[in-house]
């Protein structure tokens, strides 16, 4: 399915570690499908970002997958001025979004160039087919 | 708790060693490792069969075993691969004080620059995919290109320049200072004159905030050292390094350089536990500290850490560097007087040996009457510390 996927030259994928973190499978399925799900504790509600397999506030392993609006603020960002890697020409600027329902993401920006990034900043996920296989969430400015 | 108390004034370093520091040394991890354990050793007067304890960083590669292999300790009682930092030489420490056995190596030895190994070059993208410290960063951050420990700090700095008000030019005397310090030790590959803060200030961003002066060049280099009791180290020939305490900490949602989901990436929590705890234990004030090495692997971090450690208040810590007045030889705190990992390049453990060189009287930058010495380690990760006295 990935033959010609070379993670030396195009974006690399997300590894899925199902052993480490078995939840963030859901998640890039999600993004698949054009969805941001986050991982909420089903017990107390507690938002689970990163992915985890217990809730650190009541110890819960029952978990469900909510849809985030996709609307959020840049918290931060950064950006390369070399580039990291060949699939992130320079200058690359990565963001760190915090979303409107609380948990922060990182992601990159479309439609905007790096000297007009704010913090602060209102943003709304997009989704962007990185390869035949393979879709990313992104963020835009919100309009 | 109780484990730190009971190792206050219990146990001393007394041997150092380190190998040269270059961009390439052009040998194995494993042969620099064994050099620098055997000369730490000898140093220490101390015999190879009395060394009954090995401790190592996780992220070091050279097993214990083989390592014991090559330098000729014959039975070893103690073994432990730490978490980040220096936390190794916490561990062995503890063992020492705890009487698990008597006389600890710690050893680390890295070809940072010449294999990219765990480096902060932005460049080594691909090597970086090799290496498995971090695994979220294969979930969650590769994709996006967040590939290396220089833009998760980035990400970090950003915020705190936002959130204080403050720009990097408020942070320019840290990188300056720590040239001028690299500049007088002969050890350092990267300095042979210092840079000025304006040459600091206006050199070009890499991973924007943060400039490539901000960002500890990677380095190949060993270092060694020993650890006994103090009861011990009063027939060996070096003066002691009495250790007053020694602390661990982490903290909630932590991750190396990329805790995003807690509530402020402006601070470093672990840092203030593990230094709260320090003194606490140690019984002293930080106004009694008079020299320090901190974690600058960036050098925003050193800011953090004057903060954390309650050297200034929030925010303050570039205004706390300014002029360099107060963390120069003859301020109120010199710090980071072999210049850190800016200077010396990225090599956990060589900030504690500088420490330990003030104790002794022997460092390229020695402060007078360095009787007491704080050391901290660790800075966006878990962190770990000590506090050495003469
Ligand atoms: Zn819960």
């Amino acid at each position: 399915m990935t033959s010609s996927y070379d993670p030396t030259r195009d974006v690399p994928r997300p590894a899925r570690w199902e052993v480490l973190y078995r939840s963030s499978g859901p998640f890039w399925d999600g993004v698949a499908s054009g969805k941001l799900l986050l991982q909420r504790c089903a017990s107390c509600a507690r938002w689970l970002t990163p992915p985890r397999p217990m809730c650190p506030g009541c110890q819960s392993r029952e978990h469900e997958w909510v849809q985030s609006t996709g609307r959020g603020t840049v918290h931060s960002f950064a950006t390369y001025r070399h580039a990291p890697h060949p699939a992130f020409p320079a200058p690359h600027s990565v963001v760190l979004v915090e979303l409107e329902e609380g948990p922060r993401l990182v992601s990159s920006l479309v439609g905007i160039a790096p000297e007009n990034i704010a913090v602060g900043q209102a943003v709304e996920v997009v989704f962007t087919h990185a390869a035949d296989d393979f879709t990313l969430f992104q963020f835009k400015p919100a309009a | 708790m109780t484990t730190t108390r009971t190792v206050k004034d219990k146990t001393a370093i007394v041997g150092v060693a380190v190998s040269e520091f270059s961009r390439d040394s052009g040998r194995t991890e494993y042969s620099l490792a064994a050099q620098v354990v055997r000369d730490a050793v000898v140093d220490s007067g101390l015999s190879f069969d009395e060394i009954d304890g090995i401790v190592k960083d996780i992220s070091d590669g050279i097993d214990p075993m083989y390592l014991q292999k090559a330098v000729g300790i014959e039975h070893a009682q103690f073994a432990s691969d730490s978490h980040w930092g220096t936390s190794a030489i916490v561990s062995g420490i503890t063992a020492v004080a705890a009487g698990i056995c008597k006389n600890v190596v710690y050893y680390r030895s890295v070809n940072g620059a010449s294999k990219r190994r765990a480096g902060n070059d932005f460049r080594a993208a691909k090597e970086m995919q090799d290496e498995s410290l971090d695994l979220l960063r294969y979930d969650f951050y590769s994709p996006f290109g967040l590939l290396t420990p220089s833009g998760m700090a980035a990400l970090c700095a950003r915020r705190y320049l936002h959130r204080y008000g403050v720009d990097m030019s408020d942070l320019a005397w840290i990188p300056a200072v720590a040239s001028e310090y690299a500049a007088a030790n002969p050890r350092s590959a990267f300095f042979e004159k210092p840079m000025s803060f304006e040459e600091c200030a206006d050199s070009p961003a890499e991973v924007d905030p943060l400039r490539a002066v901000d960002c500890a060049p990677d380095v190949d280099g060993a270092v060694a050292l020993v650890i006994t009791s103090a009861e011990r180290a009063k027939d060996l020939p070096h003066p002691p390094a009495i250790v007053m305490a020694a602390a661990q900490a982490t903290s909630t949602e932590g991750e190396l350089f990329s805790s995003f989901n807690r509530p402020d990436i402006t601070g470093l929590p672990e840092m203030k536990l593990m230094g709260d705890e320090l003194f606490r234990v140690a019984g002293v004030q930080r106004s009694d500290v008079k020299a320090a090495q901190f974690d600058d692997r960036f050098s925003f971090l050193v800011a953090m850490q004057l903060e954390e450690l309650g050297y200034c208040e929030r925010g303050d810590g570039g205004a706390f560097c300014a002029k360099g007045e107060r963390i120069r030889r003859d301020g109120d705190l010199p710090l980071n007087t072999n210049g850190g990992f800016l200077g010396e390049g990225f090599l956990y453990g060589a900030n504690v040996i500088e420490a330990v060189r003030q104790i002794r009287g022997t460092s390229s930058s020695q402060v007078e009457n360095a009787d007491l010495v704080l050391v901290a380690s660790g800075a966006g990760g878990p962190a770990d510390g000590l506090l050495l006295r003469r």
